[in-house]
């Protein structure tokens, strides 16, 4: 079951902010969002969230409906960071998780723990605004979790911190996964999504351009990276049939070429020229079907 | 605790304990005790003027000072008159080094009648020459009478006001005196009712916006319905501003009764203030909530189109406006409380809980023409609910640069399920 999206289409007036989406998410999975600003990502939670109705199409959690009855099992982590600035955070992480339907003992014992295994106790009594935006990030991950949800939406959830911050909130995402939490995340990082998530759909414009597990999608692309490192000039490789595209690096060149039987060729063209030092058949990544498909750089 | 009460004490407490909230209380207590300690207020600083109101006079004619000292001992004046002996430089000589307040020259002009000149160190002090010559007038027309042989009977017979006595036909109308009771009670309470409104819708803006613009509202909306919010903190505000009222009431009431006896006559009898009719009072309260969730309403709507604290105020402009032009035609209206213009502006439900009440407290109304008020009143903050929590809905998830009402089409569309 877990989360279901059926046909869902948002408009607003003429603009079609999400075009035919579905989606299937299983519980207990990490399903990760993809798209450049202004492809629908925010428009899909909020429609998730129940903030606002699709106008076609069924968005089920295990078969339910989600309204603000559905509002203890979900947890929300915004793209835009919000809190009160001029409010204690546990005062405003009791206020916040008694909305959640939690009892004010049970968020003080869970923010404790939270606080700690962040290593910041002592922010405790301490007013938002005088925090760092990396430490009120991590407060704000903590009213996002703090009720333990069944299904947690992160937008964004690591733009803007250090790596130690991210690995930090990266365990933590994780460990919750393996709590059997169900998370949607949205994330600018490729490499983030990569290693976190197996389920995957890039939103071009408010429509699904690739959707699936990662392996799927990475089989289904076709397309291979070829990295050669040598001691002669590659570039006539460019030209060479079935190479979709060349870089050249200080050290060699990096091919994308349409499939695993160019290498062969690639490789009886250029043995016997001269020394290879580095001769790779790597699968694409995230970015570069990314690229490919939505037709810019993300970032 | 569902999630209503916990926003609405939320909104409550929090306001309570800010530092802006206790400050307002304090400075307008301080306010309050000191417009009903006024009288006491000002003894103690006449106590200290009164010495130095000594005048110089130099009388030309020999038979003028005589007269003014007994007119000024007749009227209890405080001003002392103290006859100088010596020339005009020197007298003026003494002025300027303090010594006296004025100089007061008296002669009589050809007519054989007395005039006077007055010199001080500056003339911004107009009470007190005023007083100088509203005595010497009368010693005047004493004087002019004697001169035409008038006796003293004539004289007041001349000067004796007419007797004018106002009475209403209609039954159950006040009277003068009752009217002038109304007034000033109505006049206060008006100032408290517009102060009361603008006060709190301004907060409520504030509070939307401020809860909007550090983004916390989409957090909140996840987990509580957007009307619910609204509603919830439209009341919590209103809790927090009757807390502040009672506060206010029973500091003012406590000195009041305190200075009761000092109070007898002027200021205080003015306004009406020794009896209190309670259903002006219970009405003024009616309005007051009224007008206040009319406006609250209205508030949290536009509070939620703005996406930055600074743009609040020129949203709310209109409203303000509202209710200021609401407050002037009230103001306006406590002279001529019956002219046609004020019974249809009574109806129109913005100016309502002002005009209505300023009616109901200064006529005789048939009790239908006020519950025709109210209903108008409950009637129009229920459409303002049902649309206002629409657009509030969607005006709370638009972000950017969103100042015109134009806004308020696309929030409703925001929300529309097509």
């Amino acid at each position: 079951m877990g989360l279901q999206l059926e046909h869902v289409t948002k408009r607003f007036g003429k603009f079609t902010a999400v075009d035919d989406l579905s989606i299937s998410i299983p519980e207990k999975e990490m399903f990760g969002f993809l798209g450049a600003n202004g492809a629908g990502k925010t428009t899909t939670f909020r429609m998730i969230l129940g903030l606002i109705d699709a106008s076609e199409g069924k968005i089920t959690w295990n078969g339910n409906s989600i309204d603000y009855s559905t509002s203890p099992l979900i947890g929300y982590l915004p793209e835009e960071r919000g809190l009160y600035p001029k409010l204690k955070v546990k005062d405003q992480i009791v206020y916040l998780a008694r909305l959640r339907g939690m009892q004010k003992q049970d968020v003080i014992k869970e923010l404790n723990y939270w606080l700690n295994r962040f290593k910041v106790p002592e922010y405790a009594d301490k007013k938002v605004e005088e925090l760092s935006k990396g430490n009120q990030q991590k407060i704000q991950f903590i009213t996002a979790v703090i009720h333990k949800p069944k299904l947690l939406i992160l937008d964004e959830p690591f733009s803007g911190l250090d790596p130690v911050n991210v690995e930090q909130l990266k365990d933590a995402v994780l460990e919750l996964k393996d709590k059997g939490t169900t998370i949607v995340f949205s994330s600018h990082r490729m490499e983030h999504v990569e290693e976190m998530c197996e389920h995957l759909c890039i939103m071009h414009k408010g429509k699904p351009v690739v959707k699936g597990t990662l392996k799927e999608i990475k089989r289904a692309f076709g397309k291979k990276n070829l990295v050669i490192h040598a001691d002669f000039d590659l570039e006539f490789l460019k030209s060479h049939p079935g190479v979709t595209n060349a870089r050249q690096t200080t050290e060699g060149i990096h091919l994308q070429i349409s499939g695993e039987e160019i290498a062969e060729d690639v490789l009886k063209e250029i043995v016997g020229k001269g020394f290879i030092r580095k001769f790779v058949l790597e699968e694409p990544s995230l970015n570069d079907i990314f690229i490919e498909k939505v037709g810019a750089s993300y970032e | 605790m569902s999630n209503f009460w916990i926003i609405l004490w939320h909104t409550y407490l929090s306001k309570l304990k800010s530092k802006s909230f206790i400050i307002t209380t304090l400075i307008t207590l301080l306010l309050v005790a000191g417009l009903t300690n006024m009288s006491r207020i000002m003894d103690l600083f006449n106590k200290g003027d009164e010495n130095e109101e000594k005048i110089a006079v130099i009388d030309e004619t020999g038979e003028l000072i005589n007269p003014l000292m007994e007119q000024l001992k007749l009227n209890n004046s405080s001003i002392l008159i103290e006859s100088f002996k010596g020339t005009v430089e020197e007298a003026e000589k003494s002025v300027i080094e303090n010594a006296y307040e004025g100089l007061l020259i008296l002669s009589f002009n050809e007519e054989k009648l007395p005039e006077a000149a007055y010199k001080a160190r500056s003339i911004a002090d107009t009470s007190l020459p005023s007083e100088l010559q509203q005595y010497l007038q009368q010693m005047k027309t004493q004087l002019a009478a004697s001169h035409i042989n008038l006796t003293q009977d004539q004289l007041n017979k001349l000067y004796e006001p007419i007797s004018f006595s106002k009475t209403a036909l209609e039954e159950n109308a006040k009277t003068e005196e009752e009217l002038n009771q109304a007034r000033g009670l109505v006049y206060v309470l008006l100032f408290i009712i517009y102060f009361a409104v603008l006060m709190y819708a301004n907060m409520i803006a504030m509070e939307v916006a401020t809860e909007k613009s550090s983004r916390v509202m989409e957090i909140l909306i996840s987990s509580v319905s957007p009307v619910k919010q609204m509603f919830a903190k439209i009341i919590g505000i209103a809790l927090l501003s009757l807390t502040q009222m009672v506060i206010l009431f029973v500091v003012g009431f406590y000195f009041v009764k305190k200075n009761l006896e000092s109070m007898q006559g002027g200021f205080f009898e003015f306004f009406g203030f020794n009896d209190i009719p309670i259903s002006t009072i219970i009405y003024a309260l009616v309005f007051l909530l009224l007008g206040y969730f009319l406006y609250a309403t209205l508030a949290a709507f536009l509070g939620s189109l703005v996406s930055r604290i600074e743009d609040v105020q020129q949203m709310i402009m209109p409203m303000t406006m509202l209710v200021v032009a609401g407050f002037m035609i009230a103001m306006f209206g406590l002279g001529q409380p019956d002219t046609s213009f004020i019974t249809i502006a009574s109806y129109i439900p913005f100016f309502t809980p002002m005009l209505m009440f300023m009616r109901v407290g200064m006529l005789t109304l048939p009790v239908w023409e006020p519950m025709i008020g109210i209903a108008i009143l409950i009637i129009t903050i229920i459409i303002l609910a049902v649309f206002g929590a629409k657009v509030y809905k969607g005006g709370v998830l638009m972000y950017g640069k969103s100042n015109s009402f134009k806004d308020i089409k696309k929030a409703i569309q925001l929300t529309k399920n097509e």
